[in-house]
């Protein structure tokens, strides 16, 4: 706490309090341009402003601390090294919404996080920062920390708002949107951890500064969690629109491919997003270098792109096998489908069937387009994104590894002895520039 | 397991950490200190949650022992049956299993004599496999009671195992 406050911490929240009215901070965010951090990209100011303002009843804002994206880890870090950022922004959020509750929804894995942030907020309700009338402003607000029980499903805004009423995490169908019938049928905004610790420094330091930072609609910094094989997994502030190439091989980030392999495929957003081989993650289809940023990782849209998603950017090296790794996601999703909607229930665990055998030695050639029919039909039919998270990586991978596919069904034994290799997809880059 | 002879009731401390929670909620909204409270309970009754452990909790909340266990067999931290003393939970997902996690998850099933889901005979260690765990560039990752185990080997696993034994104290997650 104490060096927080030295380093300028809860300025924001002073200025906010004493200098501003909630609109006026509500106007900064939308100036700043902020996009939403967990993975949607939504603009945080518009988000804002749907919210319902009905006479007398309670709104709420929810942080959504329920970070399990594979790839992503970045929330865990933010929170446990920098609590405080976290609270400071729930505090001036929270003004702005004119909620008087608010809750922290943590996974329920990360109970050591979760006395982090229990005793940041004990620290920050006596220096009176939370409590009654804070500050002297006449803003009451209490924040709370809520343990999740280990589902992925409760990532999802409405999934959450369940499982913080102590129910099953099951998505709620919309509209009406959280906006209007959130928690307790009350007005409600969920935002990402990312995304609240932001809205201090843009209170602090006001939104254009901020959209100053990044490129085009993409602004400010972001945090990537990078992980696979690289040389330096880990915890990444980028601006917004540093080239894919710098920052999968510069030393100041990932540090290129461990053990001087060669560059397969990345997963740039967290695994529901579109993978891609190494030349189209390092150069769009029009031949333009691809950057860090929502706009140019979804150039080429699905057929050559991706998204910037939650920031989780899984690298795949020469070795990998992009079969088991799709195999893998798919038993993923359907171990989390919460079961509501027949297409992702049954269709996750069809398509984890059918790759399974063709990772192992038993697929036909049919099975191929019979996940790519399963995908589609799943995609679009579900009351939530996890049916789309579910389809999408494995059209991806068949849309763009469909010869490693075919080759694990013309070579069952071959394909149980060694991996397919990098082929076709090569590496655009000098084999040197991968070894640097 | 002496927990049929045991009479469920929380200590007085835990009551008080129970009723704070409730307070966390507007009025007649205690049933959002559902899973907070389960964990409690899980880890002050063996960590597991028995049918009378979750009737407890109804009661406790003033909900139907239903509105428990559907939520209690929804979430994947609550164990439903008897587990052993240390619960290895060992990330099974696509970053973990880039860095190796299957070769780890290969070693502890052969040096315990165990599979996923099985508890060793001595009721020390109970394998269980989970979905990502959100810590993917330090993989592979464990997690044990509150802690995780991050660039497991199956050497570090072997002395982690050792710690344990001679520890031998229940782990839970909170």
């Amino acid at each position: 706490m104490e060096v927080y406050r030295k380093q300028g911490g809860y300025a924001a929240v002073e200025k906010a309090l004493k200098t501003m009215t909630p609109d006026e901070v509500l106007e900064e965010v939308k100036k700043s341009g902020l996009r939403g951090r967990g993975g949607a990209g939504f603009p945080t100011g518009l988000k804002w402003s749907f919210l319902a303002k009905p006479e007398g009843v309670p709104r709420y804002l929810v942080c959504n601390a329920d970070e399990s994206e594979p790839g992503t880890f970045k929330d865990r870090d933010l929170m446990v090294r920098n609590p405080h950022s976290l609270i400071e922004g729930m505090i001036v959020s929270s003004f702005a919404l004119g909620a008087n509750t608010s809750y922290i929804y943590v996974r329920g894995e990360l109970f050591y996080v979760i006395r982090i942030l229990e005793k940041a907020i004990s620290e920050a309700r006596e220096k009176g920062f939370l409590g009654k009338n804070i500050l002297g402003s006449g803003y009451d607000l209490e924040l709370y920390v809520q343990p999740g029980g280990g589902a992925y499903i409760c990532g999802e805004e409405t999934a959450l708002i369940e499982s913080l009423e102590g129910k099953r995490g099951n998505p709620r169908i919309k509209p009406p949107f959280p906006a209007v019938s959130g928690v307790w049928g009350c007005p409600t905004v969920v935002n990402n951890v990312e995304t609240i610790a932001a809205t201090s420094w843009i209170v602090q330091h006001g939104g254009d500064e901020y959209a100053k930072i990044g490129i085009g609609r993409s602004t400010g910094t972001k945090l990537i969690s990078a992980c696979g094989n690289i040389n330096k997994p880990g915890i990444y502030e980028i601006e917004l629109g540093l080239p894919v190439e710098e920052f999968i091989y510069s030393d100041e980030y990932c540090g290129g491919i461990a053990g001087g392999k060669r560059l397969k495929a990345v997963v740039a957003g967290g695994s529901s997003v579109p993978v891609l081989p190494a030349n189209l993650i390092l150069k769009t289809m029009a031949g333009e270098s691809r950057l860090m940023s929502y706009e140019s990782l979804a150039e080429g849209g699905f057929v050559s792109g991706t998204m910037l998603g939650s920031g989780g950017f899984i690298v795949m090296d020469e070795d990998a096998c992009i079969v088991r790794n799709t195999w893998n996601f798919t038993r993923f999703y359907h171990h989390e489908s919460c079961g509501q909607c027949s297409p992702c229930r049954e269709g996750t665990g069809w398509m984890e069937k059918v790759l399974h055998r063709i990772e192992y030695g038993h697929g036909k050639m049919s099975d191929i387009d019979l996940l790519v029919d399963v995908a589609a039909k799943i995609e679009g039919n579900t009351i939530c994104p996890l049916g789309d998270a579910a389809a999408w990586p494995v059209g991806s991978a068949i849309r763009h590894f469909r010869d490693e596919f075919e080759w694990h069904v013309r070579e069952p034994r071959l394909s149980q002895e060694r991996n397919y290799g990098l082929a076709g997809y090569a590496d655009p880059l000098p084999v040197q520039a991968a070894e640097a | 397991m002496d927990i049929d002879t045991r009479e469920i009731r929380f200590s007085a401390e835990r009551l008080a950490e129970v009723y704070e929670i409730i307070g966390r909620y507007p009025e007649g909204r205690q049933k959002s200190a559902l899973l907070p409270v389960l964990h409690i309970a899980q880890a002050e009754f063996d960590n597991w949650l028995s049918p009378e452990v979750m009737d407890y909790v109804a009661d406790l909340l003033g909900i139907q022992p239903i509105e428990v266990y559907e939520v209690a067999s929804f979430y994947t931290m609550f164990n439903l049956k008897p587990v052993g003393k240390y619960v290895l939970e060992v990330c099974r997902t696509g970053p973990c299993c880039l860095v190796g996690a299957e070769k780890l998850q290969s070693h502890l099933e052969t040096k315990l004599g165990i599979k996923p889901g099985e508890t060793t005979p001595d009721g020390m260690f109970t394998l269980k496999t989970v979905e990502c765990l959100a810590a993917c560039g330090f993989g592979p990752v464990m997690q044990v009671g509150a802690t995780y185990y991050e660039r497991l080997t199956p050497e570090k696993a072997d002395e982690l195992l050792e710690q344990f034994r001679k520890e031998n104290k229940r782990a839970t997650y909170c």
